[in-house]
């Protein structure tokens, strides 16, 4: 074999702490080494043509390159190894610069350093074997998992696109957060009248099909070719034949039910829709709090319903989908604010979050859009805002910016001021962080316009003194402590991943960290895949954002899986397990041990043998070690070519000895 | 926990002087909730408030010596203190002890090594940990039906936190418990944990004026007879100075500041003298004529 070194200077970060040229001079001595050289960006144009010329005119079989990490570059030089002709896999990589120049600054001990994983790189080279991908067709559904603004913006971009849209969506409507929220910054233009009619486009779609009230239970398969099981929960109403008439409602003699979608702030009934513009416009009643549930007495919705849709027999529904792609925009929750013993932990009325006060402020809200403060009704004159509750807080775990909150706070005020102007807003801020186009612009607004009081400084208590909430905290700038009695405190409460997101990670075989947030594929230049082939982000569930960030992001979504689609073909990656059926004896260990279900029995000649799901392996190599037959080979990384590289390493240490 | 409860007690210098009350009533209520206390012999000062800004050595020595004397006692589960001042001190000499170099040093300073294994509690958490509200209940033999609590902690009793590691530090419930469990009603008081201007009294009497003005005003406002404390600095700041706390903020309050453990015993059948209750500034008589004689336990304290 005739094999080629190419070890790269990347400017200083490797020739800094590594002498390339020395490494390069040692790589000529190496087995089966036709060539080597340095070059100063092997990734550049100008490298790569360099590459392609060593192996046109040395004859080169192989080639090793000695530079970054194979993460960021590997296919790369795959692809360039290609260019010349050679199989693709031909090729190895030695990370000279992440494992050697940036950690250590002997100069002496990286060249070794560097030299030794030369040495293996080009001692598994000489075993490499060509490997060839073989194609797959894909099915051109995808799903979505989360019906808020970003989740229906690539529901609709993929339909429109011409592509069949499953829409899943937990709660008995889509919307999500934003259907909650009066007024959107900096436009204060009305939220549900932007939001509404994309809500029903979703409903009017075509291509789209909604599971609403449902949760995806269990995915299997891979890229191209997903099924999902999706459960349908009962709602004990047949949506088929109800009409959203609301007859129900007016009748349901528990009123005061626990209402999610108005955050708690007011009641409603056991059987409800939770807004007029709810899509589906369907009803649903809460088990929890309906009489017949609880005492087997009532059923006045049953007998009111002109459709008779009322079924309390309805049992949960299990559907199975076949998707391609899965698109996640399960947002985000406000983090449990309860934690705050300062501020009440929750025992005082009239201490609420940013989003109860943006259901007092919504004409659609449980008040009408008239302020009023939950212990007595009465109108608040004076309201404080207290920003970074759970944001860049250290001590309950968030250290995070939330990064919404400065704005919606900003709104709020200008709100107050709109609904009550003879009120007094008080803002207690950390800094003001308002990035985005005309965002600055609106929070002055809030303070030169509206005359809200900034006050730069923490809250240290919030205690009901009277029927007044007196707010103690310091006021920085000035350098003193100040009070404030308020009528009403809200608390501008930061963001989370939300609740279950971990456990749908596990499901979607992608990562999330410790705040519940899914993780992208590469923090800059993936910003909305995952590691999972096939499986996108979509807003809030990558991390905190604000409506345009989470529309351009369910956009995004939406271009990566029609450009995934715009193939009839997949190519699957040929490192994966293949079973020696001479060797295997059966056993069925690697199928235990594989975490995705990639080994299925496979009955051959009369004997049981295993069989290696090309299109499901991710070529993790658990089966490779559990295997004592040494039957089951990683391809790319068998047991040979680990062993060569191990010799190699060793073969160094000996003669050093 | 052994069936018998016997504690090593440290009174500290407080209960010998400006709150004998505290020390007298503490005593009287641990015998009849069947609590043996067996004072320290020759404990000595905790090193309060000025040792620690000194030297951290001297201050954990001061401490030290006296945990030292407790371990030397016979049979006994915990250090018990009635002061959150000398339970801090106690209980932070403890934990810097944990570390062997410092414990070293330290040693250097006392006749005899000091090892700091027995845990330090205050009395209000043996009160509530050992012996419970549920069996304080039982042994009523008059209930304080009718009299309106404002339950006050104090700013260390619970803090901080971690090193305190008793009841919530932000909104403490143990007397609350302890204060319903004889049948007082504790009324709402979201400044439990408030600074009353501690030991300022001496250097600027216009900051206790300041701040524990605002504990009784929001005391009484809330609807409480009375305010009921855990710390003989706080006691003292509320009930002592409460006249000069009037004149500067122009208030006329008549508050009777009580320790804890005096309501406790009035409630066990315990007399007003060994409970110390005319040692207190603001005379409770009023207050204490105001309970409703609703019934007795009929088993009463003693036995």
């Amino acid at each position: 074999m005739k094999i080629g070194v190419f070890v790269c200077h990347c400017g200083s970060n490797i020739a800094g702490t590594v002498d390339v040229v020395r490494v390069a001079e040692a790589a000529k001595a190496m087995p089966e080494v036709a060539f080597a050289s340095d070059t100063m960006y092997a990734c550049s144009e100008p490298g790569q043509d360099g590459i392609i010329q060593a192996i046109k005119d040395k004859g080169l079989d192989g080639v090793v390159v000695a530079s970054c990490t194979p993460r960021m570059h590997g296919p790369t030089f795959m692809r360039t190894v290609a260019r010349a002709g050679l199989n693709p896999y031909m090729f190895e990589m030695a990370n000279i610069r992440e494992h050697v120049s940036w950690i250590g600054k002997d100069k002496e001990a990286n060249t070794r350093k560097a030299t030794d994983l030369v040495k293996m790189a080009v001692a598994k080279l000489a075993q490499n074997r060509p490997l060839f991908p073989s194609s797959f067709s894909i099915n051109k559904r995808v799903m979505v998992i989360g019906g808020g603004v970003a989740g229906i913006q690539a529901a609709l971009d993929c339909a429109e696109g011409g592509l069949e849209v499953l829409l899943v969506e937990k709660t008995t409507t889509i919307g999500g957060k934003m259907a909650k929220l009066d007024k959107t910054f900096p436009t204060v233009d009305c939220s549900s009248c932007i939001l509404g009619p994309k809500m029903v486009d979703v409903a009017q779609h075509p291509n789209i099909t909604l599971y609403a009230n449902s949760e995806v239970e269990e995915v299997f398969g891979y890229v191209g070719n997903y099924q999902v099981e999706i459960r349908k929960k009962a709602t004990y109403v047949d949506w088929k034949t109800c009409t959203g008439c609301g007859a129900c409602m007016e009748k349901c003699p528990s009123k005061k039910s626990p209402d999610a979608f108005n955050e708690h702030v007011g009641r409603t009934t056991a059987i409800n829709i939770p807004f007029p513009q709810a899509i589906p416009k369907k009803a649903s009643i809460d088990r929890d709090s309906c009489t017949k549930f609880k005492t087997g007495k009532c059923g006045v919705c049953a007998k009111i319903c002109p459709a008779k849709s009322i079924d309390y027999e309805q049992q949960d529904e299990m559907v199975t989908e076949d998707v391609g792609a899965i698109i996640c925009a399960t947002g985000y929750d406000l983090m449990d604010w309860t934690v705050y013993g300062e501020y009440g932990a929750g025992r005082y009325p009239d201490v609420i979050t940013s989003l109860q006060y943006e259901r007092l402020l919504s004409a659609s809200g449980p008040t009408g859009g008239h302020i009023k403060r939950p212990s007595d009704g009465k109108e608040p004159k004076t309201v404080v805002f207290i920003q970074c509750v759970g944001s860049r807080d250290k001590s309950v775990g968030r250290p995070y910016c939330t990064g919404f909150c400065c704005m919606y706070t900003a709104k709020q005020a200008i709100l107050t001021k709109d609904h009550i102007p003879d009120s007094e807003s008080y803002v207690f801020y950390m800094d003001i962080r308002a990035p985005g186009k005309m965002y600055d612009e609106f929070t002055r607004r809030a303070m030169e316009e509206y005359g809200t009081q900034y006050v730069r400084g923490r809250v240290s208590m919030v205690y009901p003194k009277g029927d007044k909430m007196l707010v103690r905290g310091a006021d920085t700038l000035a350098g003193t402590q100040v009070e404030v009695e308020a009528d009403l405190v809200v608390l501008a409460v930061g963001a989370e991943g939300a609740k279950g997101s971990p456990q749908l990670a596990e499901k979607l075989r992608i990562s999330y960290d410790s705040y519940g947030f899914f993780m992208e594929g590469h923090p800059k230049l993936k910003p909305v895949e995952t590691n999972t082939a096939g499986v996108y982000l979509a807003g809030c569930s990558q991390g905190p954002k604000d409506i345009p960030s989470s529309v351009a992001q369910g956009s995004a979504a939406a271009a990566k899986v029609l450009g995934l689609f715009a193939k009839d073909q997949l190519q699957s990656d040929p490192q994966v397990s293949k079973v020696d059926i001479k060797r295997c004896v059966g056993c069925m260990k690697c199928a235990m041990t594989c975490p995705f279900g990639a080994i299925k029995e496979l009955e051959h000649r009369g004997e049981i043998k295993a069989q290696v799901i090309e299109t499901v392996c991710q070529g993790c190599g658990i089966c490779t070690s559990t295997c004592r037959q040494g039957a089951i080979q990683l391809q790319n990384f068998t047991d040979n070519q680990i062993l060569a590289e191990v010799n190699a390493l060793l073969q160094s240490e000996l003669e050093e000895a | 926990m052994s069936s018998r409860l016997r504690y090593a007690y440290y009174p500290g210098c407080s209960a010998l002087g400006t709150s004998k009350e505290y020390d007298s009533s503490t005593r009287a209520v641990c015998e009849a909730l069947g609590m043996e206390l067996v004072e320290i012999p020759d404990w000595s000062c905790c090193g309060s408030s000025p040792a620690h800004t000194v030297d951290h050595r001297l201050s954990c020595a001061l401490a030290g010596r006296n945990l030292a004397l407790a371990e030397l006692m016979e049979d006994v589960s915990a250090i018990l203190t009635p002061c959150p001042s000398c339970l801090t001190n106690l209980k932070t000499a403890s934990a810097k002890l944990k570390k062997p170099e410092f414990a070293a040093e330290v040693n250097k300073l006392l006749d005899r090594p000091v090892r700091a294994t027995l845990p330090v509690k205050s009395v209000l958490q043996a009160i509530h940990e050992d012996v419970g509200p549920d069996a304080v209940r039982p042994k009523v033999f008059k209930w304080l039906t009718g009299l309106k609590l404002a339950p006050y902690y104090g700013c260390i009793m619970n803090r901080p936190p971690e090193l305190m590691a008793f009841d919530d530090h932000e909104n403490p419930v143990a007397m609350d418990q302890l204060m319903d469990a004889v049948g007082a009603e504790t009324v709402s008081f979201p400044l439990k944990v408030e600074c009353c201007g501690a030991s300022y009294g001496v250097a600027r009497r216009d900051i206790v004026e300041n701040l524990s003005g605002k504990l009784l005003d929001l005391a009484a406002l809330n609807g409480a007879q009375a305010m009921v404390t855990a710390c003989p600095l706080c006691q003292m700041n509320l009930d002592l100075r409460q006249d000069q706390i009037n004149a500067a903020n122009r208030t006329s309050h008549r508050m009777p500041v009580f320790y804890f453990t005096q309501l406790l015993g009035l409630a066990l059948g315990l007399g007003e003298k060994e409970l110390g209750m005319n040692k207190l500034s603001v005379s409770p008589h009023p207050v204490l004529a105001g309970i409703e004689s609703v019934g007795t336990a009929g088993k009463g304290a003693r036995q």
